[in-house]
């Protein structure tokens, strides 16, 4: 035996380690395990010996082929990966691009903040009413206690419309939500729990006052809905709708038509740049004893009470908006900021 | 309403400061809107009288002053032009602070002024800060103790409150009013005496008919004969009339503004001299005229109640009076007026005039019916006082009084009302605070309202006092007990908020706009020549109500474009306005009037914001489409050519869903565009608001387990002919194993004949019973060949 098994294998994971691509690596196979390779020759070979020694040579090489063949394996392996990662390494991207594809639009602030009301009344079992923008006498007054004379009704508060009701009265673009108020009472059987949402109107324009704004109204009627229920209900809303019990929250006895006794609720931020000022925040109080009756119902069995809310205003406050025109003019740089 | 501390205090004086007397007022719900100090803060200003003055020996306008200001004598420069030796003027000691003229207070200091030493400073009102009265020193009354305190003669350390009063407690329009109330809230005890008679001595009376009993209820006069009408308002008057914002204009003026202010009561003084025969109280009649005192000329007609006498009308009642029979500084002999208009006859006359007077907003609101004569007797006696003057005997004139009919009040049903178990001695004791008259019944008190209140009517009423008197504060924040039920959104109705959240996914901005828009707009971009007009606009451009959404986002376009944003999308959810004869009035119509809710949009600019990865290219109508079509989805709209004023005629699409009107989509007509001033193409649509709510339910159908076939078909047609009409003969005209068809390409142009294009359609077959056979599918692609074939006159392409 004049060739050193160990030297051939050696040799080959050499040549084998020495080649970077597929196809050479199949020639350099073929030196070795080809035909006329190495390893076959020497098998080739093993017939000139006797029987003793061909069994115990054959051994040695078909170990010494097994060496090659995994060698050569896990060559190909070895490359086949660096190739892989060759083209993963092309193929990577610059993954701080942005993203193809299209912007994202927004809810308008007075919209989120109507949505986000219907949200925290709903969780309470309150319903959502709607109604007529443009509205009759009765529904806006009349129902709601307001008297024929009332400087309410004046054109110098109240918008009036072509088109009269069936009483020969103007009609009218309302001036609050509580017209809605009375079209769902009227509706519904108590209890009556609702809310009222939407625009409203007035003759009014300045850097405070929009002649065209939105308010939330809300209704709950039954047989003992009290005064101090109105409290609780009122500024619990007040404490979700700004995510904070650090609020200050008081009622002071004032005059509506459509409600007595009458509140005009003040809150107080115990923080943020309105620290400590009491602020407007609601008119509410215990529905009128007529405006009931307008309902439908009996006032000596059916109490509750009612308030009513700016949207403008709660929006306002939640997120530092100190203009109230920017909600009106559908400039894009503010209606972005509410993505 | 606003008044002194020092004029409040005079009648009730609880042992509580000015902040919590202002903080007790409004949460009794007497709003205090201000409260500030009625001068600004100075020290060390005394009563200086000038005992000499000599010319200053190196100016001409100066003075050297010898002034006395309580024991020692001082020299003081002085440049005011009426200081005179004996007068007493404020006089500022070396060490007194003056209030900030321009940021800093003024610290008086020892000064030499044109080389002689000045030990002080002789003060102008200004220099106080008490008014702009720069003209010369602030003459003080003679009688003023020389060295005592200038704040405490001038009563300076006092605080004057506004108060925002609800219509309903008119009763507060006054101090005594108010002091009742802080009575009732304080315990502490009013001090306040009915004025005394003051003895007639002369026997004139001047005749007085109240014709109309509805308006006029009650007219108390007095004769007073040789007043001196231009003596002076005495100076303690003044002050407490200024505070109260009141300016001092003549003595028999002032008096019954001050009258009016302290009791609530108005009265109206007369010229006698200048009275035609008998006053009579009546309604004005159609044509008559009157001038009032403020030089207004005023029509009258029958429902405006007047003040008449044998010239004709010379007052409006319970308004102003009238130029002819008015008192000036001439006057020798007045007739005093104190009446009781009822408010119905008041009510909104002067704001038809075009004013409102004190007057007015008292007998609008209601005046105590009672306070007459006392009124009259507190007048006679100021008016004695300043003026002199022989007074007549008060002759009252009572027609017709409001009746004051006794209120009850349940205790059950005030504890119901506010929702706490009150006791009835508790409510006594609010009753008994606000002095009104009452009787406790086993379980209700009778209460008899006051003659100065016109606000207790009805049992809640009184339950609102109570609550009031007992305090809003300390009634407990409660959260409410009440039965649970649940509520649902019914799973088939999309919520308007749903479907802003869509459009907001699809990069549209939410905006709102004013439901008022200008007539051109109506016009122009909807054809409506007849819109909705408001009665009284605030503005041109704001006086139609809008019947589309178009005119208000084209604007928005707009305005952002004027602020360099070169993309604009933009949708607003709101209700339109039309005429409708269709709608009668119902639980939410009203009638004549049909008020849908609509979602608009409009999208200009690039169809997707310049980025690296997509070619730019400004937005079409299919983009737009698309959003519509997510919008409708799962329900699929039937889009048909419609010209619109709005938009491009050949680029205008009506939408319906399921036969259901629901709106329009469409490329905004050049015409516009040019109007609007808009460098490109805006694509608009608008949708029905309730066709995209309604939703349906999702209908099962179970799944196939065989496989599907797709075939395509390549046609060609007339470039005309529109492929919504041949995709929906397809679908409506292919058996059921037809799943879907779609067109895939559409092509124009080399290979393609002029004038056609070719369409290719994607058919998916496949059937839930069985694996389908070339020869049914055969079948299936032969009959939609001939359908494009016969009802659209297309080929097969080649």
């Amino acid at each position: 035996m004049t060739v050193d098994l160990d030297t051939v294998v050696a040799e080959a994971e050499g040549a084998f380690a020495a080649t970077l691509e597929a196809a050479a690596l199949e020639q350099v196979k073929a030196r070795y395990l080809g035909k006329a390779g190495v390893i076959p020759d020497l098998l080739k070979g093993l017939g000139k010996l006797d029987p003793e020694e061909r069994r115990e040579a054959g051994a040695r090489i078909n170990a010494a082929k097994g060496r090659i063949e995994s060698a050569l394996e896990a060559r190909r392996d070895a490359i086949a990966r660096d190739a892989l990662d060759a083209r993963l390494r092309e193929e990577a991207l610059d993954v701080t691009l942005p993203g193809r594809g299209r912007g994202r639009g927004s809810i308008h602030p007075v919209i989120r903040t109507w949505q986000r009301i219907e949200e925290i009344f709903g969780s309470i079992g309150f319903d959502v009413a709607d109604g007529p923008e443009i509205e009759t006498d009765w529904y806006n007054f009349t129902a709601l206690n307001n008297p024929l004379n009332h400087p309410a009704r004046s054109m110098q508060d109240t918008f009036y419309v072509e088109g009269t009701d069936s009483e020969g009265l103007p009609l009218l673009l309302r001036t609050h939500t509580s017209p809605m108020q009375v079209r769902y009472a009227r509706m519904h059987e108590p209890p009556i729990k609702v809310i009222a949402p939407g625009r409203t109107y007035r003759v009014d324009s300045d850097a405070t006052h929009s002649p065209m704004f939105h308010q939330v109204e809300g209704l709950w009627i039954d047989e003992d809905i009290s005064f101090a229920d109105l409290k609780g209900v009122y500024t619990n809303f007040l404490h979700r709708f700004f995510e904070t019990d650090q609020l200050a929250v008081r009622f002071r006895p004032s005059f509506f038509p459509f409600t007595e006794p009458s509140a005009e609720i003040d809150m107080k931020f115990e923080s943020g740049p309105l620290e400590g000022r009491w602020l407007e925040i609601s008119g509410a109080g215990q529905v009128h004893p007529k405006v009931i009756r307008n309902f439908g119902l009996d006032p000596e069995r059916w109490i509750g009470f009612a308030f009513g809310s700016g949207l403008e205003r709660l929006t306002m406050l939640r997120y530092g908006i100190d203009d109230l025109r920017l909600f009106f003019d559908g400039d894009l740089r503010f209606l972005r900021q509410f993505a | 309403m606003q008044f002194s501390e020092e004029w409040l205090r005079s009648m009730v004086d609880p042992s509580i400061g000015t902040d919590e007397l202002a903080h007790l007022l409004t949460m009794s719900g007497l709003e205090v809107e201000e409260c500030v100090p009625a001068a600004p803060g100075f020290s060390g200003v005394v009563v200086g009288e000038v005992v000499a003055a000599q010319p200053h020996p190196n100016a001409d306008r100066l003075k050297i002053c010898e002034v006395n200001a309580g024991g020692e004598r001082l020299k003081v420069v002085c440049g005011a032009p009426n200081v005179v030796v004996g007068m007493k003027a404020p006089f500022a000691r070396i060490g007194a602070v003056l209030p900030p003229q321009e940021g800093k207070p003024l610290e008086i200091r020892r000064a030499t002024m044109r080389g002689v030493e000045s030990e002080g400073m002789l003060c102008s009102a200004r220099e106080l800060g008490l008014s702009d009265d720069h003209s010369g020193l602030l003459v003080l009354p003679p009688e003023a103790k020389v060295g005592s305190d200038v704040r405490g003669v001038l009563a300076l350390d006092d605080h004057i409150f506004t108060i925002k009063l609800t219509p309903n407690r008119a009763d507060c329009l006054s101090v005594l009013g108010i002091a009742r109330e802080v009575a009732a809230l304080t315990g502490s005890a009013l001090r306040v005496a009915a004025p005394p008679a003051v003895k007639a001595a002369i026997a004139d009376v001047h005749t007085v008919r109240i014709t109309d009993a509805d308006g006029c209820g009650r007219f108390a006069g007095r004769v007073i004969r040789g007043v001196d009408a231009k003596a002076p308002t005495p100076d303690w008057m003044k002050r407490r009339l200024e505070r109260a914002g009141q300016r001092s204009i003549s003595a028999l003026v002032d008096v019954t503004n001050y009258v009016m202010l302290e009791l609530g009561r108005p009265l109206h003084v007369y010229d006698l001299d200048k009275l035609r025969g008998p006053i009579d109280v009546r309604f004005g009649r159609k044509g008559e005229k009157l001038q009032l005192l403020n030089e207004q000329t005023v029509e009258l007609d029958p429902d405006v109640l007047a003040i008449t006498d044998d010239s004709g009308p010379i007052g409006l009642a319970g308004i102003m009076g009238g130029e002819s029979t008015k008192a000036d500084l001439d006057t020798r002999n007045v007739l005093l007026e104190a009446a009781f208009f009822f408010p119905d006859a008041i009510a909104g006359r002067a704001r038809r005039f075009g004013f409102s007077s004190d007057a007015s907003h008292r007998f609008e609101r209601g005046v105590d019916f009672d306070n007459n004569v006392a009124g009259i007797e507190r007048a006679t006696q100021l008016i004695v006082d300043i003026c002199g003057g022989q007074p007549g005997p008060v002759s009252d004139n009572v027609a017709r009084l409001p009746e004051r009919k006794p209120v009850a009040m349940r205790v059950e049903r005030a504890r119901r009302i506010i929702g706490i178990p009150l006791v009835a001695d508790e409510m006594a004791d609010a009753f008994a605070r606000l002095g009104l008259p009452t009787v406790r019944e086993s379980d209700r008190f009778v209460v008899t309202p006051p003659s100065y209140r016109f606000d207790l009517e009805i049992e809640e009423d009184l339950i609102e006092e109570v609550a009031r008197v007992y305090g809003f504060d300390r009634i407990p924040v409660q959260p409410p007990r009440a039965t649970a039920v649940m509520r649902s959104r019914p799973e088939r109705q999309r919520s308007l908020h749903a479907i802003r959240a869509a459009l907001a996914a699809a990069d549209y901005h939410e905006v709102i706009n004013y439901a008022f828009v200008d007539e051109q707009w109506e016009r122009d971009l909807a054809g409506n020549a007849n819109p909705i007009r408001v009665r009284n606009p605030i503005a041109s451009q704001l006086a139609v109500m809008r019947s589309q959404l178009a005119g208000g986002l084209l604007a928005n376009v707009q305005h952002n474009l004027n602020r360099k944003m070169p993309r604009v999308r933009v949708f607003e959810v709101g209700r339109v306005f039309r005429r409708s004869a269709a709608v009668t009035d119902g639980p939410l119509e009203v009638a004549g009037i049909e008020q849908p809710i609509r979602v608009g949009g409009a999208a200009f600019g690039t169809a997707v914001e310049e980025q690296w990865g997509t070619s730019s290219r400004p937005v079409d109508f299919f983009d737009v489409k698309s959003d519509v079509e997510a919008l409708l989805a799962p329900r699929i709209g039937r889009f048909e050519p419609c010209p619109l004023p709005a938009l491009h005629p050949g680029r205008a699409a009506k939408v319906t869903v399921d036969g259901r009107d629901a709106g329009w989509l469409g490329e905004l007509h050049p015409e516009w565009q040019h109007r609007f001033d808009l460098p490109g193409p805006v694509i608009l649509f608008e949708l029905d608001a309730a066709v995209l709510q309604d939703v349906p339910m999702p209908a099962y159908t179970p799944v196939s387990r065989f496989p599907a076939v797709r075939r395509d078909l390549a046609v060609l047609v007339d470039d005309h002919v529109p492929a919504g009409l041949m995709l929906e003969a397809l679908k409506g005209g292919l058996p059921p194993i037809v799943e879907s068809v779609q067109v895939f390409d559409l092509y124009r142009g080399k290979g393609v004949e002029n004038g056609k294009k070719s369409l290719a359609f994607r058919v998916l077959l496949q059937d839930t019973q069985k694996t389908l056979t070339d020869a049914e599918v055969d079948e299936t692609m032969t009959l939609a060949l001939s359908i494009i074939q016969q009802r659209f006159g297309g080929n097969l392409r080649q």
